[in-house]
């Protein structure tokens, strides 16, 4: 058997740096030994192929999960799933979750003040189509504070969770608006130190996506850990 | 390295308000009673730097069913797969920090230039304060082949033990805590 196909290697930069103190929860869960790099057996290059016979007809709309409409401003939120190589990912599962429109989650352990919305649950999943194409229909998300320090609000985000083909392509992220006066304090958004880098996690309003009379439109693409281009024998 | 056209969407953690999105019924039941191979439960605690536990974390597992083969189109070996097993495994922690996982040993899958690898599971860990996913491995105490793994070989001796689960009294169940800093630290690696 030749060597399995590896993936590339993380680009210097691109991602978050496990322990950043400006968001306090990572200085006790992040880890203080170096990282031992592991190169791509099986193990990596196979991955979940899941979640196709789980996925109902309601579940890319999150405005029509419930009797009534979900209160705020409506929004479609699409994209391409890529990998570093610009190919379509097909068939992929995308999952994401958000607050609402106020800003409230509707997990029992958010106890922010702000109103629940009986019309939204803030939970959706798709599968990306033959050209990794995804897309949710939902609800603006409102931002939030939290205890990380004195005066600290999240910028609305929603958070996607994305498989890809392999165990190294999974990515769990969260998409942002764009011109967001909050991102520039935000320690999360912030962790990836490289503006250029931190960037690729905002959205972008898209006019072309936005339905007449009903919605707009914000396109985020997401992009996985792309294959080596040259794959090695044995 | 050369350049690629784009590059990976930087990660970010999951938060603490997952749980009503990811989770899903059965999510930590891989193996069915009728699955063929050893069955087996796996667990552990995962626990921060002061071995507190950490109750919002949310744990991934990835593997081979008994007979050491993939349910994945690149998984190519001549082995048997079982249409009921996916070798996929997801569950929050609860409160005590706890995962557990029902399913089948995994047989062993052959490493890089066909060199053996010992049996072993692939674990993703994310959570509140866990900005980018951690991933380790779980390899099983009672295994020779541990001494040959090429993976383990690749971790300094005295950390090799963070990935290895011992099987309790019963024989079936295997407990690997994870440690995310600290005494023990459990060995991540970079993918």
């Amino acid at each position: 058997m030749s060597q399995p196909p590896a993936y590339r290697r993380e680009q210097p930069g691109s991602q978050p740096a496990s322990h950043s103190p400006g968001y306090v929860s990572t200085i006790a869960r992040s880890p203080r030994q170096p990282l031992v790099i592991l190169p791509h057996t099986l193990s990596e290059i196979t991955g979940p192929v899941y979640g196709h016979a789980r996925i109902g007809p309601l579940d890319a709309d999150l405005t029509r999960q419930h009797e009534g409409e979900p209160l705020g401003e409506r929004i479609i939120v699409s994209g391409r799933v890529l990998d570093e190589n610009g190919r379509p990912q097909p068939g992929t599962l995308v999952e994401l979750w958000q607050a609402n429109s106020a800003g409230r989650y509707i997990h029992v352990r958010d106890q922010h003040p702000a109103p629940l919305d009986p019309n939204f649950t803030g939970a959706g999943r798709t599968v990306t189509d033959e050209n990794g194409v995804y897309r949710f229909v939902t609800i603006k998300p409102g931002a939030y504070p939290w205890r990380n320090h004195p005066n600290a609000w999240r910028p609305p985000h929603i958070h996607f969770s994305v498989f890809g083909p392999s165990f190294v392509t999974r990515l769990v992220t969260q998409m942002y608006f764009p011109g967001d006066p909050l991102l520039a304090f935000d320690p999360i958004y912030n962790s990836v130190a490289d503006p250029k880098a931190a960037a690729r996690m905002i959205s972008q309003f898209d006019l072309a996506t936005t339905v007449p009379d009903w919605a707009l439109g914000y396109r985020f693409d997401i992009v996985l850990r792309g294959r080596d281009a040259t794959p090695m024998e044995a | 390295m050369a350049e690629t056209p784009l590059v990976e969407t930087p990660w970010q953690t999951v938060g603490p308000f997952f749980h009503y999105a990811l989770p899903f019924e059965g999510g930590e039941r891989l193996a069915t009673g009728a699955t063929p191979g050893t069955h087996i439960i796996v667990e552990g605690r995962l626990l921060d730097a002061d071995g507190a536990a950490v109750p919002d974390g949310l744990i991934e597992i990835w593997q081979a069913n008994a007979a050491g083969r993939y349910s994945h189109p690149e998984d190519s070996q001549d082995k048997p797969l079982d249409p009921d097993f996916d070798g996929f495994g997801r569950t929050p922690t609860d409160e005590e920090g706890w995962f557990r996982f029902y399913t089948v040993k995994p047989g062993a899958v052959p490493g890089r230039d066909n060199a053996p690898q010992a049996p072993h599971i692939c674990i993703s860990v994310m959570g509140r304060g866990i900005l980018r996913r951690l991933v380790t491995r779980l390899y099983f105490a009672d295994e020779a082949a541990n001494a040959y793994d090429p993976v383990l070989g690749l971790v300094p001796e005295e950390r090799r033990a963070t990935l290895i689960a011992a099987p309790g009294g019963d024989g079936t169940t295997y407990r690997l805590d994870i440690r995310l800093q600290g005494d023990n630290e459990t060995v991540f690696f970079d993918i």
